[in-house]
């Protein structure tokens, strides 16, 4: 099966470095495509942000921006340890990958948990969009809209959150089974990618959601 | 090209100007800038993204060809929501109400 390099590099690649960067490309063309997937949401926010622009910093008003400003420390907090994560495994220190991973992990636990708390209020105020939406202003529909897009946007990131913590999961466990060496940890770099790209759609979430329209 | 590994010194500076930035765009929020406000709010995402794709995402140390892989994607995002937005910015300019398209 294997050929060099102590079995990590596979058959048919021509040496290490193909290797590395065979998976990097493919990690890549996937992010596009999220890259994409998460751009129709945006696009759909920029055009109603556009059209009702009264609405939408109505609807900015109704967020906590202290929330949303931890959320933002606390996701880039998250990203630095995913970096150290993986910095770790080049240096092949099993115990550094395990110890910033399950950093990672509970940072990303912090964060949903701030977010849960945020829905929750949201809930409370009737600004969940449906049956039981109310605002006392002539823009309703409106910034119901703001609102469709808000659980639409933020849920499919927490949705991206949880596969990041359950992909780190799997890592921890490969990694204390010892599967990862200096030679091959392409996994933990690839979730690593992933982690930092969801990282930038929050990047872009928190202004547009919480920010425009606030002054 | 060989696997690069960066110093820790390098993780907790991009870090640190990913915090100052978050503040810097949260006290700008709170300015009437007008229309800048948008602006500002959004150059400071793009350069908040960037530092995060080249250092904590390793692209400045890859290939060119992993350069072209990272760019387009925002090329095509720019040109999906480029694209749709002459439509709709557009609009106004025939001297006719935008309702009247949405409500005809």
């Amino acid at each position: 099966m294997s050929s060099g390099h102590g079995g990590a590099q596979a058959h048919h690649f021509e040496d290490m470095d193909q290797q590395r960067e065979s998976a990097s490309l493919g990690m890549w063309t996937f992010l596009i495509t999220e890259v994409l997937f998460f751009g129709g949401l945006f696009t759909a926010y920029t055009v109603y942000r556009f059209q009702y622009p009264q609405a939408f910093a109505e609807g900015s008003h109704h967020l906590d921006v202290m929330l949303g400003a931890v959320n933002t420390a606390v996701l880039i907090f998250s990203s630095l340890t995913m970096a150290l994560a993986v910095r770790a495994g080049q240096l092949g220190k099993r115990n550094g990958v395990v110890f910033f991973l399950v950093l990672t992990i509970l940072l990303g636990g912090l964060f949903l948990g701030i977010k849960s708390v945020e829905y929750a209020h949201k809930w409370h105020e009737h600004l969940v969009p449906g049956a039981h939406f109310t605002t006392e202003t002539v823009h309703g529909p409106q910034v119901q809209l703001f609102f469709s897009l808000y659980f639409a946007m933020t849920g499919m990131h927490a949705f991206h959150m949880l596969i990041g913590a359950g992909l780190m999961v799997w890592l921890i466990v490969k990694t204390l089974r010892g599967r990862f060496s200096t030679e091959y940890y392409a996994p933990i770099e690839m979730v690593g990618l992933y982690w930092h790209f969801v990282d930038i759609v929050w990047i872009f979430l928190f202004p547009l959601l919480y920010l425009l329209g606030r002054h | 090209m060989s696997q690069h590994i960066s110093p820790k010194s390098t993780y907790f500076t991009i870090f640190g100007a990913l915090l100052v930035l978050t503040g810097v765009t949260v006290w700008v929020a709170f300015l009437d800038l007008g229309a800048l406000n948008t602006v500002v709010a959004l150059t400071i995402a793009v350069i908040k993204a960037t530092l995060v794709v080249l250092w904590f995402m390793h692209v400045i140390h890859s290939n060119r060809l992993t350069w072209v892989f990272a760019g387009a994607g925002f090329v095509w995002l720019i040109l999906l929501i480029g694209i749709t937005m002459c439509d709709f910015i557009s609009r106004d300019w025939l001297g006719i109400p935008v309702s009247e398209f949405l409500n005809p």
